[in-house]
Parts: structure tokens; sequence; C-alpha cells
């Protein structure tokens, strides 16, 4: 079976306009006991399928408040959220892993690979997960780590891998499940210009195979590479732009 | 499909560090040796116990005579009530049900010749039964005296190995003539040593036997100084005693509920009570054995922790891949399992060995020796010590890993 390598079309109930992502209103508060922070004041964001948007915004923006709202990671104090035309808000710690699961692949500045495991076990984690018959994971991670350039690596720890190739395991593993979106946080932070280059290229290419990316970044190369920039200021969006092609 | 996953899981989750897990694992082996050789000791000491009140004779009850204290039919109270031998032979006619009765003349200063050797001991006239119904059981070579040495008054006697080995020393007695006051007997068995709590007229390894009948017609009495019955199960106990008295109420003329009557000792209340006492000890003994043990599952409950905070990266990782909760406290829980299990089984064979070793030693006489020496391993020790064992197993997980469910996954991804 040869899976696509990123999914071009929603699964189940995607709402009509094609939204994965559709947020409306959304804020949200940390309530520490003593202080209330108010991370998130109103968001109203649409991503729609096959959208590279690139979220910017200086420390302390929300946009990480944001990014672990669409991630699944967290939930929103108000306002609606639909991811994939399905309602967030509700759901149970293993409703929202199981989403995280099936919709959701996460990419991050420090790699965040499992570091007693190989790279092929590390992509094979999320079909694990996921329920994926055995022979399916071993083809599928292979297929994946073939296609990030790692084919000859497969049995390598993290930690015997360079800081390029284990955000490349990364991206291999965020893909395992063949998911809506990617969702990825700084993925060029802790790389060298070259691999980040290597991992800015790689994102071009999933998404002009029509895949949905999110990415969170400071990096403006990066933030110049994707369709759309949006930015956000204390819990506001105050720009959301298309870039020029 | 779900378990198969989370053993999974628990493949590919490390291990811990070698240090750690040694001194986990000690921890529990230390428990399960505590738990394991207390109730051990324990099952010892219940079994000789048993073992010693059995050497008297099992469900047996001992009955003397003594005299009345109600009037009865026209007959004032203080009468004394005073069976003879032939009343053994009235009673079992009477209760079938028994298992046995036997009937004891007891002379406390007869003298005991062999050679130049002369002693001055306790000579006890009874029926046949006596060998069996009272454990007197002849050491190989001997035998104890049978119904026709009963019927044909013969002049045989059978000796308490204490009194034989006074009397002959390291000579074999079996088939030695001895005077009994002058008379001569010849011996026919020595009384294997029994390891025996509790007698009613002297110790039994210290007094000699013969025929009851041979002794009416050399001693010139037949007035039995006490009776002895046995039943087949203790529950039988309380109404044969009642036959008993009513039986001999007949016989004797006595209000069959005076009190005063018999002096009884029912040896099977007392195993009742024994058995309580050592139900308690047994009890005690598990609960400080539990209480050890559980001190070496909160040491892997407190490593288990460690390991959860050191990992909570890669458990938050986890649970960003979509881990329900489920299989991130599953690993946790099947290591602490796994660990508890495995200090168990390290346990156990050091508690076995020191058991066998124990047993090898000699006890050589010493009755604290023989009580306390004789730790013992039963199945319901094992079971109730797995049991206990399975249980701080799965807690010494279980808390530890509901700390890891806790994690938040947004928190812990962020930041190194």
């Amino acid at each position: 079976m040869n899976w696509p390598l990123i999914r071009r079309n929603g699964r189940n109930g995607a709402n009509g306009n094609g939204a994965i992502i559709h947020m409306d209103g959304i804020t949200k508060v940390y309530d520490t006991g003593k202080v209330k922070v108010e991370a998130l004041r109103g968001i109203d964001l649409s991503v729609q399928k096959g959208e590279f948007v690139a979220i910017v915004g200086p420390s302390g923006s929300g946009k990480s408040t944001l990014m672990n709202l669409i991630g699944c990671l967290d939930t929103p104090t108000g306002g609606q959220f639909d991811l994939a035309g399905e309602a967030v808000a509700g759901l149970d710690r293993d409703q929202l892993a199981d989403v995280r699961n099936r919709r959701v692949g996460f990419i991050f500045q420090n790699f965040n690979l499992l570091p007693q495991i190989s790279a092929f076990e590390n992509v094979e984690m999320p079909m694990l997960f996921g329920g994926v018959s055995k022979r399916e994971r071993r083809e599928r991670a292979c297929e994946l780590l073939e296609r990030v350039g790692l084919g000859n690596r497969m049995d390598h720890k993290p930690t015997e891998l360079s800081g390029g190739q284990m955000q490349r395991v990364a991206i291999a593993r965020a893909l395992a499940m063949n998911p809506d979106i990617l969702l990825a946080d700084e993925p060029t932070g802790n790389l060298d210009s070259a691999s980040g280059g290597d991992i800015m290229t790689l994102f071009k290419n999933l998404w002009e195979q029509g895949g949905t990316l999110v990415v969170v970044t400071h990096d403006m190369a990066l933030a110049n590479r994707a369709g759309r920039v949006v930015e956000i200021r204390d819990g506001l969006i105050v720009r959301d732009t298309a870039n020029a092609a | 499909m779900r378990l198969k996953l989370i053993f999974q899981l628990f493949l590919r989750s490390s291990m811990l560090q070698k240090k750690r897990a040694i001194l986990t694992v000690a921890a529990i082996a230390w428990g399960t040796v505590a738990i394991l050789l207390l109730l051990a000791f324990g099952q010892g000491l219940k079994d000789q116990l048993m073992k010693s009140r059995r050497a008297m004779g099992l469900n047996i009850a001992v009955i003397w005579p003594g005299e009345t204290s109600r009037p009865w039919k026209g007959l004032p109270a203080g009468r004394p009530v005073r069976p003879i031998a032939d009343d053994v032979e009235y009673l079992r006619q009477r209760m079938p049900d028994l298992k046995g009765v036997l009937g004891e003349i007891h002379s406390w200063g007869t003298t005991l010749t062999y050679g130049r050797k002369t002693v001055t001991s306790h000579v006890i006239g009874t029926n046949w039964i006596y060998g069996e119904m009272r454990n007197h059981i002849p050491q190989p070579g001997g035998r104890f005296f049978n119904p026709i040495d009963e019927a044909e008054k013969r002049r045989v006697v059978f000796l308490g190995n204490k009194l034989a080995t006074d009397i002959f020393g390291k000579e074999d007695p079996v088939g030695k003539t001895l005077q009994l006051n002058s008379s001569p007997y010849l011996v026919i068995g020595v009384m294997k040593p029994k390891l025996q709590m509790g007698n009613y007229a002297g110790p039994e390894d210290d007094h000699a036997v013969i025929p009851i009948t041979t002794y009416i017609a050399q001693y010139g009495t037949q007035q039995l100084n006490n009776l002895v019955i046995q039943v087949h199960r203790p529950e039988e106990m309380p109404e044969a005693l009642k036959r008993f008295k009513e039986v001999l109420s007949a016989k004797y003329g006595f209000n069959p509920e005076d009190p005063k009557v018999f002096g009884i000792w029912d040896t099977v209340k007392g195993s009742e009570i024994m058995g309580k006492m050592m139900l308690g000890i047994e009890l005690f003994l598990g609960i400080i054995g539990a209480l050890t043990l559980l001190i070496g599952g909160i040491g892997v409950a407190n490593i288990m922790y460690a390991v959860v905070k050191e990992k909570t990266r890669e458990i938050g990782i986890q649970m960003a891949m979509g881990a329900r909760r489920s299989w991130i406290t599953g690993p946790f829980v099947l290591q602490g399992l796994i660990y508890t299990l495995l200090g168990g089984a390290c346990g156990l064979v050091i508690a076995v060995t020191i058991v066998i070793l124990l047993s090898l030693i000699p006890t050589g006489g010493n009755q604290a020796l023989a009580f306390l020496g004789k730790p013992t391993l039963s199945w319901p020790i094992g079971i109730s010590t797995a049991a206990i064992l399975g249980l701080i197993g799965l807690l010494a997980g279980y808390f530890p890993a509901r700390r890891a469910a806790s994690i938040d996954p947004a928190e812990t991804l962020r930041y190194e």
C-alpha cells in the first residue's frame, strides 16, 4: 500500500469551505490563583486545506498558546474551535489524545525524539498508538525515512544523528499517521543555516504536494516561504497577509 | 491489543539504571525473605505444637473418678465412685461409637531391677489399645503388648525410652528380663521418642506399661486411677462424655449431671484454643512480614517517582503523539510489578535456602530448637506472600504512573 506522504483531502466531516482549522473568538486565560493571565484575547483564524501558514510574533505574544490549542495539547477557555470539522471543546483527555494522534503531526524546535529508541522506532511510535498493523507500520516508517533521506540511518539512535537529521526523523514521525495538519514550532531554531535550509525545502515540498502546514517561527526566511503570515501581538492577530509567491 | 501495546511500550521504555534496579530488587527480596521466614517459623511452630499435642493421643479425654456432690435416689452426697478394670469392657459394649476406651492403674513406687541396676519407677497397668490411643509407638525391633498378652496375663513390659536408657544404657532392652518388684517381666518394646507437651501422669518416656490383667494379678487392685476415651471426630466428644456419665451412673448410682463425680481433661477443647492462639500468632507474624515488605514496596515506588520525573519530557512527547493515559501509566505499572516480582523471586530462593539449611541443623533433644528450629514453607504461605507481593507491586507502580499521567504535555515539550 502506497500511502500519500501527506493527506490532500480532509477526512470525515471537514466543513463545507474546507477549513482544517476554524477558530472563532478563541480566548485562553491562565488562572494561577492570584493572577489571571489573558494569553489569547479573541482569535479568529481559519486555515484552509493545503495552506502553509507562518505564525510570527514576539515572545509572550501568545503564539505558543495558540500552537498548543491548535495541537490539542490544551483546550481554549472560550470561543469555538473546530479541527477538521470536529469541535474540540468538551473532549476528554483520551479523546484529545486520539485527535492528536490522527489529525496533528508535531515538529519541535528541540526535535523531542525519544532518546532510547532508534530513528525507525521513533517514526513507528505514533502508528503504535494509532493501532496500525505491524506490517503497515514497518512499510510506512521505512518509506517515510527514505523520503526524508535517512533510509540508511534507520537503526541509529537520535544521539548518533546530527541536528538536521534528527529534525528530519521528527518530520517523518509527524507524517507517520498521515495527519490533517503539520504543526511546527520553531523547526529551524536549533539548526545551522544549511540544515535549516534543507528543512525549509522539505516543508515547501510537502506544501506543494497539498499538505497543510502551520509553522510558528522567528525565522523570517522560513516565514517568507509560507503562503500566508499571521502576526500575533498581545493575544490578538494584528496582521494576516498572503505572501507573494 | 491494548495490553499488547502497553507491553510493547514497556519494552521500548528504558529500564532502570543498574544500581537502582539492584537496590529496588534487593529491598523487595529482603521484605520477601522476612515475610516468608516469619510465616515459615510460625508454621513450623504450629506443626510442632500440633504434633506434640497429638503425641498424647488424638481426640482423647482423660477421666478421673471422684466423689458425688449431689444426693441421688436416696443416696447421700460425698460417696466415692470407683470404677474397676471390668468397667472398660462394660463401657465398650455400651458405647460402640467410641474409637476406643481404656482404663489405667498406676503404681509410682515399683522397683525395676536389671542385673545390678535398680531404679524406682512409675508402672501403669492398662489395656492393649493404649499403645495406639496414647501414641506409644515401639522402636524398630519391639512391639506394644497385644490382646493375647492381656488375655493370658503375660508378664511383658513396654518401657519409655528414657527409662529404658536409664536401666539398660546402650544395651538393647528388647528380649531382656526385668524384675518388677522381684517378678520377672520380658521387655517387649521401647517407646519411640516423641515430642510432647503436657501429660497427666508424669513424663511418658519415664514410665513402664504392662497389661492391666497382669497388673491386677501382681498388685492385687483393680480400681482404676483413670479412664481414657477416644472419639473418631472432635465434634463427637461432648456427646461421648455425656453418654459415658450416663452409662456409669446406671451402674454406680449417681446423678449423671453431677459435675464432681469425674474430673475430665477434654483435649479436644484444648486443641481448639491452641488453634485459635496459633492463628493469632500467625496473623501477628504475617502482619510484621507484610509491613517489612511494604517498606520494600515504598522503595520501588520512590525510585519509580524519580524515573517519572526524569522522563517527564519523554512522557510529554508520547502524549503529543497521541498516547492515551493508560498507555502512559501501563508501562510504569508493569515495571513496578516486574521489579517487585523479581525481588519476590530472589527472596523466595533465599528463604527456601535458609529453611533447608535450618532443617539440616540437628535439634539434639533441645526443646526450644525442637519447637522453633523447624520453619516450614507451605502453599498457603507461598500464595499469600505472592498475593501481597502482587498488590504491593501494583501500588508501587500505580502511584508513580498516576503522577506520570498528570503530566501536562504542553508544559513539558517546549522547554529543555
